[in-house]
């Protein structure tokens, strides 16, 4: 009985590629690199030119805490770590940590990211993929 | 480095006039009859009979998703009975009650408007746990937060892990916040808990994000409050202790707390404050009390440092030493806070604002702050992208 | 005209179930079982044919230091895709930044789709109409709770890109057996396949890897004893093994290429994985006898032969022994919660 939200599918199509991919944009002009794309830097606004970038998935934890209480969807996977990755790139994001116990993850742990399953929307909706982070030696 | 313009508002602005409705589970009352109760006791305060109103704002972060109702102008203005005067729903999460203060605050000191009623109103408990909590999550950065499982405790709690490392705030240090606000909301009779709790049972309860525990953590509630906003100088015609308000400011931050600057800092409290300062033309130290933000007892520690009251990462040591207690340095969220007075996101803004003005004129019983002048009010949005920050005094 | 793997990769989770804990609960000998296999994978909550799918092509890619807009076709070969109808294809195609200019569709014959994906790319690539192709085998096998499939059904995938340059391990050759014999199927919208009891031994198993494997010595002129490894499919340790004697197969040769013991039988991936397996430690020279079988029925079999440029491209990596030994267990009640056998729950 999954009584998540559900949106019509454009919503989260958009944003297959950089979920996919983790892509994000780099600015030309102040060479800041940011997750998610943006349309315009937050810093040079229209003075900057904003490209996609890949990023590499490579990071480190730099802060994290395990959800007990979760949103709908995703109660199965509770306890699940929540944490504020900080790629190599400089960029910081936010994403699952998982393959790792609970009492196992720490601040400055070296992760990686890989191509996971978030949760389905509902019975009859999309599989909502993205990426995640495994420790990485 | 943002700039601040250097305006001045075309003239002051007081608070006539306040009303609230108790805080907590109001299973009889909706949107209208919580908004309503809260309308007619800040007008019978303020002693007017209503028909001077002009403007009406009321902040309201989610009608829809608690309520099915968006449009929250149209149902103030027609439910208040004030029909034509003109209304304004704001929204800015868990700041709408503070934007709310700002709109109306800005109307009359434009000198457009005269007699401005600013309230904030929600409905939490008629929706289940989970869709509560997903309404919530929309104070995220929705595609980037929300959507990868984190959920607004979760978000508070990257940021009490990353302070505890930084700079060694203790579990205990987090605990006595619930502490101090549930013993100051037994004298509060508008307050959701009148409990008394201790730190062993803050520490004992059930974990919700670690290192957040229940009770570090502020409830669903159904809740209103109304102030009445006049230009200062027709005040003491309807109230002999009007109170004014010094300073109105606000600042922005990035929505996601992952892309903040530094996530164990509120960059946008610091600016608004800073802001509230200069127009209040006072320091920090002059503020005799203050209402904080504190959805979560890291936020009160956060709040403490962002406002200057002590210096980065010894928030900790102040609530530890007893200086935000009635009686301490600067006693902090007397009303109990969202904590124990409870939290309906809209109406806390503004709730902050009426508990100031019950200091400010002597009327805050068990709870008084002794010789109260200048009062801070602080409210945040989400994690900290929507900021305001007011000061009022009972001094002109 | 030269056809062969440019690049290998597998996935297996990280989860496991040891049979012995699955026969407690059923009331089975979990000595008897031990002979059959110790302990099977068992995919995470968040993982699925696509996911592993990515993972397994993600290190293909590594390996075949290509640029993914080069790949010209991706097939996914599986009995659980998560749709029944949106290819787990595009997915993949989209997560490994192949789109757009490439043709995709998913495959199913029960565990040998990824092979078939195989042949299917070694068409495009020799007749000059993509530059490479992707075959991928990826399952996460669902076992009907109390049946003995339930003690084997695993999951795990298998990725390899095929082309006609840099080819790390040439395929000289395939040969395939096909026939309607239906010893195990499912039907749609039912939760757990159904299968002919010992009726997928000789008629079925026995009956396509012995003719796949003996027309592929024929058409090739080879004889058992000109190959260095054997990989069979494995559901579980015992019929490769009988397999391997009926064809005068000695047993050290097909061990390297059995991991149905650790973990489980993962279905289409199976003999990609066993492959995968074996190339992390064959040496150029050596030549690799692989046979696939899906129920339903039919048998791929191919002669490989590996090249000089595998030891530059696996880089001395023991990948799959690394996934293998990389694992933690779950006890039934878990399991039974990951692999949502449970009806109703509150998510």
């Amino acid at each position: 009985m999954n009584m998540a939200k559900e949106f019509a599918v454009p919503f989260h199509w958009r944003r297959f590629r950089e979920r996919y991919q983790l892509i994000g944009s780099r600015c030309d002009h102040c060479k800041k690199s940011f997750y998610p794309i943006r349309v315009i830097c937050p810093y040079c606004r229209r003075s900057g030119h904003m490209k996609d970038i890949k990023f590499s998935g490579v990071g480190k934890v730099y802060s994290y805490t395990i959800i007990r209480a979760p949103p709908e969807g995703f109660k199965e996977y509770v306890p699940y770590i929540i944490a504020i990755i900080e790629l190599e790139e400089g960029t910081r994001i936010l994403s699952q940590v998982v393959d790792c116990d609970p009492n196992d993850v720490k601040i400055g742990m070296k992760v990686k990211s890989c191509f996971r399953r978030i949760r389905s929307e509902n019975d009859t909706g999309l599989v909502l993929y993205g990426f995640k982070f495994k420790p990485h030696n | 480095m943002m700039k601040f313009n250097q305006l001045r508002p075309a003239r002051e602005v007081a608070v006539i006039g306040i009303g609230l409705t108790k805080f907590g589970e109001h299973w009889s009352m909706g949107l209208k009859e919580l908004a309503v109760e809260a309308g007619i006791k800040a007008v019978e305060d303020a002693g007017i009979t209503g028909n001077e109103l002009q403007l009406v704002v009321g902040g309201n972060m989610s009608g829809g998703l608690f309520a099915g109702q968006e449009h929250g102008a149209g149902l103030l203005a027609d439910y208040l009975g004030l029909n034509p005067v003109p209304a304004i729903r704001t929204e800015g999460a868990c700041s709408s009650g503070g934007l709310a203060v700002r709109v109306g605050y800005l109307a009359v000191a434009s000198g457009m408007y005269d007699f401005v009623a600013v309230g904030g109103v929600e409905k939490m408990t008629d929706v289940y746990g989970p869709q509560a909590t997903t309404a919530l999550s929309g104070a995220m950065d929705y595609e980037t937060e929300a959507y990868f499982g984190a959920t607004f405790p979760g978000i508070y709690a990257l940021i009490a892990k990353r302070h505890m490392h930084d700079f060694g705030t203790t579990r205990r240090q987090l605990s006595l916040i619930a502490v101090k606000n549930h013993a100051n909301a037994l004298h509060n009779p508008f307050a959701q808990y009148r409990n008394k709790i201790t730190a062993e049972d803050v520490e004992k309860s059930a974990l919700v994000a670690d290192p957040l525990r229940l009770l570090d953590c502020s409830p669903l509630t159904d809740g209103a409050a109304t102030i009445i906003l006049v230009p200062a100088e027709i005040a003491k015609k309807y109230t002999d202790t009007p109170i004014y308000i010094k300073a109105s400011a606000q600042a922005s931050d990035t929505l996601s707390l992952f892309a903040r600057r530094n996530i164990t800092t509120l960059d946008a409290t610091v600016h608004a404050a800073r802001e509230a300062y200069r127009q209040a033309r006072i320091a920090s130290n002059k503020i005799n009390l203050a209402e904080v933000h504190d959805c979560f007892t890291i936020a009160e520690i956060c709040a403490y440092e962002d406002l200057g009251f002590t210096q980065k990462g010894k928030g900790g040591k102040m609530i530890e030493e007893g200086e935000t207690e009635i009686g301490g340095r600067i006693p902090v969220n007397t009303s109990g806070g969202l904590k124990a007075k409870g939290h309906p996101v809209g109406a806390t803004g503004v709730a902050q604002i009426a508990e100031l003005i019950m200091q400010l004129r002597g009327e805050a019983g068990k709870r008084q702050v002794k010789n109260a002048e200048i009062g801070l009010a602080h409210n945040v949005g989400g994690s900290g992208a929507t900021v305001t920050v007011h000061i009022l005094s009972n001094k002109k | 005209m030269k056809v062969g793997i440019v690049g290998y990769g597998a996935y297996i989770p990280q989860w496991r179930i040891k049979s012995m804990d699955i026969a407690k609960i059923w009331g089975s000998d979990p000595e008897r079982l031990k002979s059959l296999l110790e302990e099977k994978s068992v995919p995470g909550q968040d993982e699925d044919a696509a996911t592993m799918a990515v993972e397994a092509s993600k290190r293909a890619l590594a390996v075949a230091h290509i640029d993914p807009l080069m790949i010209g076709a991706v097939y996914v070969g599986s009995e659980s895709h998560p749709y029944i109808i949106k290819p787990t294809a595009s997915i993949v195609a989209e997560a490994i930044g192949a789109t757009p200019e490439m043709t995709a569709a998913d495959l199913e014959f029960a565990c040998k789709a990824g092979t078939a994906g195989i042949q299917i790319c070694m068409g495009l690539v020799e007749s000059g109409r993509i530059k490479y192709g992707l075959a991928i085998g990826s399952d996460t096998a669902q076992g009907r709770p109390g049946d003995e499939l339930e003690y084997t059904a695993a999951a795990g995938a298998g990725a390899y890109i095929i082309g006609k340059e840099n080819i790390l391990a040439e395929i000289e050759e395939t040969y395939s057996f096909t026939t309607d014999t239906p010893d195990f199927w499912r039907r749609e919208g039912e939760d757990f396949p159904r299968h002919g009891g010992r009726f997928t031994g000789e008629p079925a198993y026995f009956k396509h890897v012995i003719s796949a494997t003996n027309g592929l010595l024929k058409k090739t002129g080879r004889t058992v004893n000109d190959f260095d490894y054997f990989i069979f499919h494995q559901p579980n340790a015992k019929f490769p093994l009988t397999a391997a004697k009926r064809l005068g197969i000695p047993q050290e040769k097909v061990m390297r290429g059995l991991l149905v013991s650790q973990i489980g039988n993962t279905y289409s991936a199976a003999t990609l994985i066993g492959l995968a397996r074996v190339l992390d430690v064959a040496k150029p020279g050596d030549r690799i006898l692989v046979t696939s079988f899906g129920s339903g029925a039919g048998s791929d079999s191919f002669s490989i032969t590996v090249t000089k440029r595998i030891i530059k491209a696996r880089k001395g990596e023991n990948a799959v022994d690394e996934m293998i030994k990389t694992k933690r267990y779950l006890g039934y009640a878990e399991y039974v919660k990951f692999r949502r056998k449970l009806k109703g729950v509150n998510s």
